[in-house]
């Protein structure tokens, strides 16, 4: 029994994996102008192709982008989900994508005059604060108040709040700024460089290391806390750093591609269901995975639905994710009741 | 001689606040040690300072002459145990993978369980009887089955000290006994210490080699169960006021009717007991005798009656105990005799029950 279910999380991952290939090559493929298959594979072996252009500089950066962020948001959904003890927290949610997207969104307006161009760095960095900032006024009131539906509620006005703010530093920004702001507020893959994708892949791939690193005291901390300790795992470290690394994939998502919705709540319980499990050791690389399909699948939507027009991907994320956590909340009130 | 576990001027609480203080008590390897008290009197807190889980607030607890604070988490963890009473939450966690999170402090650096974890993980399971629950989905089994998988967790940790707060309250008369006996099992294989608290004080005075009783400021005992459960005592710490506790048999009653008897029991070697219940429970105050001391019915008797006319154990009754009784009876308007027939050695109830006929009582006889 418990073999078959190491089989099972290990076919589970391949499939994610060749999910997340297949995903890939359509989504270099289709858009506004549409690649062959063989066009792809004789520009991989240095042949010149028509859109050799498109395919290299637009749609594969952007489809990695995807896959990265995707699977940091699936990570981090997880993370605060094990944190929190709570089924339907997320970096969205929790009003933590919100902070940082508000001291981006200073940062742009601010600076963007006096710096020509600011460095990637300098947004992760003022993201990661922004999601500091977010996490601490929860972090907070968590404390005070012990109820699930509570946290979530407090992090959804927190995330208000900061809203609010980017809306009315977006008010009294130049023209040229808002444009700029608005799509990027909106959440979006659209315009990422490969400067953008190495940046990302570095950070992402360091962090999700020392994620799975974690793996062993996340198995303990399912147990809840006492047992954790009681079995030698030092809580407040662990509590620390879960804090920061899910701070550090929210930041990194929001300063790139900006705030995006319910991929971090539904992924790692749509994974559950497939692994039939929640073991860490499986769950981390299935989440990382399982966001990233998930998002290059929604970009993927997002830029062919209404093509010309391209949609947020918070729009298509919201249309499946959205459904995800109404789902959870409705089986959990049955648990309780039988 | 020196104590394996002992803890010197103790002192525990929350947030700083001290809530029991000065708790001395020491123990052997392999014995079992109880901790008693009333409701919020501080047991499970000096358990969860015991295991680390709390901040001592003064004082230390030693382990083998070694301060258990100056452990590291992972020696602590592979000597000591803890099955707590916190509800756990888990999803798609099998009994199984509850248990093997027990060999978190043996296994490497991603957890991964290896032939010799997987063995002690199997043991466990065999030792607590959760063997068939492998598979079951910790988050669907009783209340009772979780607390023996929380037990077979803390076993396959294989620890030298056990900890456990009110293990038994989830389970059935049945498995209690077992759990108990599956704790003095382990004593015997294993040798280990087993510290827990306990509601259930007839258990707690069965299973432990070394009490604690805790009443809200202090430990206010500290002994083997034949020091502990004096009599009196335990009515004392646990201030029972509403019924009474019986030291000797640890039997429980409830309050008595009140009230000058209205009835007369003729009872003895245990057939009167029911009886004296049923009465209890109808309010009706009752008066019996003669019973000996030393008779099944007597402490029943002495809790439950208005007046019990009790002879010394073994000795002829004399005529003033007769005397006494038959005034008792003319005083009652019923009488109530639980016996079917009287042995040669109590005449002296059988006289009672032709002196109710002579004063022509209202006599019931009472059988099962």
């Amino acid at each position: 029994m418990q073999k078959n279910r190491i089989r099972r999380g290990i076919v589970t991952l391949c499939l994610l994996l060749a999910g997340i290939l297949v995903l890939l090559v359509l989504s270099v493929c289709i858009g506004s102008v549409n690649i062959s298959l063989s066009d792809i594979g004789r520009s991989l072996c240095g042949k010149e192709i028509e859109n050799a252009r498109i395919l290299w500089d637009i749609r594969m950066p952007r489809a990695l982008a995807a896959i990265i962020l995707g699977g940091a948001l699936g990570l981090a959904g997880y993370l605060l989900q094990t944190f929190f003890h709570n089924p339907i927290a997320g970096p969205f949610v929790l009003g933590i994508s919100s902070g940082a997207k508000m001291m981006v969104a200073l940062l742009l307006v601010f600076f963007l005059e006096r710096m020509k161009r600011i460095s990637s760095w300098t947004m992760i960095a003022a993201a990661f604060a922004g999601a500091m900032l977010a996490m601490g006024v929860v972090l907070i009131i968590s404390r005070r108040i012990e109820s699930m539906s509570a946290l979530v509620v407090s992090g959804i006005m927190i995330g208000y709040i900061c809203s609010a703010i980017t809306e009315l530093v977006i008010t009294f920004a130049s023209d040229a700024q808002i444009v700029n702001l608005h799509n990027w507020s909106r959440g979006s893959f659209s315009g990422i460089t490969w400067d953008n994708v190495r940046i990302m892949a570095e950070i992402i791939a360091v962090t999700g290391v020392i994620v799975f690193g974690l793996a062993k005291p996340l198995s303990a901390y399912q147990l809840g806390e006492a047992y954790a300790r009681n079995l030698g795992v030092d809580i407040r470290l662990l509590r620390v750093a879960l804090v920061m690394l899910s701070s550090i994939l929210s930041a990194c998502i929001v300063a790139f591609a900006g705030p995006i919705s319910f991929v971090g709540i539904a992924v790692p319980h749509l994974v559950k269901r497939l692994l039939g499990s929640t073991r860490p050791i499986f769950m981390i690389p299935a989440c990382f995975l399982g966001g990233s399909i998930f998002c290059l699948f929604c970009d993927l939507l997002a830029r062919t639905l209404c093509a010309p027009t391209e949609l947020s991907i918070s729009t298509v994320t919201a249309i499946f994710g959205a459904p995800v956590v109404l789902w959870v909340m409705m089986k959990r009130n049955k648990d309780k009741v039988a | 001689m020196e104590y394996y576990f002992k803890t010197e001027k103790l002192s525990v609480g929350y947030h700083g606040c001290p809530l029991v203080e000065e708790i001395e008590f020491g123990i052997n390897k392999g014995e079992i040690l109880t901790l008693i008290g009333p409701n919020g009197a501080g047991k499970s807190t000096i358990l969860k300072s015991i295991a680390r889980q709390l901040e001592l607030l003064g004082g230390a607890a030693y382990m083998e002459n070694r301060d258990i604070a100056g452990f590291s988490k992972q020696q602590l963890s592979q000597r000591m145990s803890v099955v707590l009473t916190d509800k756990i939450r888990t999803e798609l966690m099998t009994c199984e993978d509850v248990i093997e999170t027990g060999r978190y402090p043996y296994t490497g650096r991603f957890g991964v369980l290896s032939k010799e974890d997987h063995r002690a993980v199997e043991e466990a399971m065999e030792l607590v009887h959760v063997t068939e629950l492998r598979d079951q989905d910790f988050s669907k089994i009783s209340d009772g089955q979780r607390q023996r998988v929380m037990l077979a967790k803390g076993l396959c940790q294989e620890p030298d000290i056990i900890v456990l707060d009110e293990p038994t309250s989830y389970l059935d008369v049945k498995y209690k006994l077992e759990f108990l006996s599956i704790l003095q099992e382990l004593r015997k294989q294993k040798n280990i210490t087993v510290i827990m608290s306990l509601h259930e004080l007839d258990l707690a005075e069965r299973v432990s080699d070394k009490i604690l009783c805790i009443n809200g400021k202090c430990v206010e005992r500290f002994g083997t169960p034949e020091e502990i459960f004096e009599e009196g005592y335990i009515s004392k710490l646990f201030h029972i006021t509403s019924g009474t506790f019986d030291e000797t048999t640890t039997g429980m009653e409830l309050k008595a009717a009140e009230g000058s008897p209205k009835v007369f029991v003729i009872a003895g070697g245990g057939t009167g007991r029911r009886a004296f219940r049923y009465l209890q429970r109808a309010c009706v105050p009752f008066a019996t005798g003669i019973l000996y001391e030393n008779d099944l019915d007597y402490p029943v008797a002495k809790a439950l009656a208005g007046s019990v006319i009790g002879a010394a154990a073994f000795e002829p009754v004399r005529d003033t105990l007769l005397d006494e009784a038959k005034k008792s009876i003319r005083s009652c308007e019923k009488v109530i005799c639980t016996k079917a027939h009287f042995a040669a050695l109590e005449k002296y109830n059988e006289q009672l029950l032709e002196y109710a006929k002579v004063c022509e009582k209202d006599i019931k006889i009472w059988q099962k």
